[in-house]
């Protein structure tokens, strides 16, 4: 399983990094705003699972999730939100905006293994 | 400004530090503070935008900061640097997000955060909207001592 970390900041990457490697997942490529993943995925980098912040600056979550979403190549690729939002507005508002799951911040070790169905 | 305010960010304070780095950390009586007096010597700030506006300031003396980020990485961090700052603005975030959910049925709305900014310095004050009143909120834990500093205005 390939796994696209994408949050602005370098401490959530790296602790979000060290949960997946516990759980034995290696294969993991990491971005720091919504622009920089959308340049991994379009050079063609398979993904299986993008877990996703959504406060960040040049492009964020929102915006990064309605541009895979409107793009049928990434049909099958889960879209996990993890972000420090989490009035139901907001969560609605990516679900309906196509996230497939949806983890507040902070969240264990245990609820993203869930999460990921592993 | 209302009290009311104030509960939400003091229990997003104490689950952040349980979930994230497994601290209890415990709240003080909380006091009203003039602008840039509880600072120590590491400060994350976040705007607070909507029905409710103002700015929310987690301020740690330097080897809490350090402690925290250490624990956050798994991995010593011994200098204040990019480290340092990007862990203490991320962990604002946090504390800052979870309490906007409890914030934004009080005030009926959906408020919105700024992203973090982290000022680093003996004394250093942090600044807010000017003539926001804001109150202090002290906490206390087994690795130091911290403040919380709410500074909010609603309508
Ligand atoms: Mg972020």
């Amino acid at each position: 399983m390939r796994i696209l970390l994408v949050d602005d900041s370098s401490t959530m990457r790296r602790i979000q990094k060290n949960q997946l490697t516990a759980l034995g997942l290696k294969d993991i490529i990491e971005a720091e705003d919504g622009k920089q993943a959308q340049e991994k995925l379009k050079a063609g980098m398979p993904v299986d699972v993008v877990l996703l912040d959504w406060n960040m600056p040049e492009m964020d979550g929102m915006a990064f999730l309605k541009i895979v979403r409107a793009d049928a190549t990434y049909n099958d690729v889960k879209i996990i939100m993890c972000t420090s939002e989490s009035e139901k507005a907001k969560v609605l508002e990516c679900l309906k905006a196509g996230a497939n799951d949806y983890m507040v911040k902070p969240f264990t070790p245990e609820s993203l293994q869930k999460k990921l169905g592993i | 400004m209302d009290v009311a305010y104030v509960n939400p960010f003091i229990q997003s304070t104490i689950n952040t530090f349980k979930t994230m780095i497994d601290l209890d950390v415990k709240p003080g009586k909380p006091a009203l503070s003039r602008e840039g007096e509880h600072t120590y010597d590491v400060s994350g700030i976040i705007g607070l935008s909507g029905k409710a506006q103002g700015s929310i300031a987690l301020s740690f003396p330097k080897s809490m900061a350090l402690k925290i980020v250490s624990k956050m990485l798994e991995q010593q961090v011994k200098v204040i640097g990019p480290e340092l700052t990007d862990g203490i603005g991320e962990l604002t975030n946090i504390v800052a997000g979870s309490a906007k959910a409890e914030l934004s049925p009080i005030v009926k709305d959906t408020l919105s955060i700024s992203l973090p900014n982290v000022v680093v310095g003996k004394n250093h004050s942090v600044t807010r909207p000017s003539g926001l009143p804001g109150i202090v909120v002290p906490f206390s834990s087994s690795i130091g001592d911290f403040a919380v500093e709410i500074a909010l205005k609603t309508g």
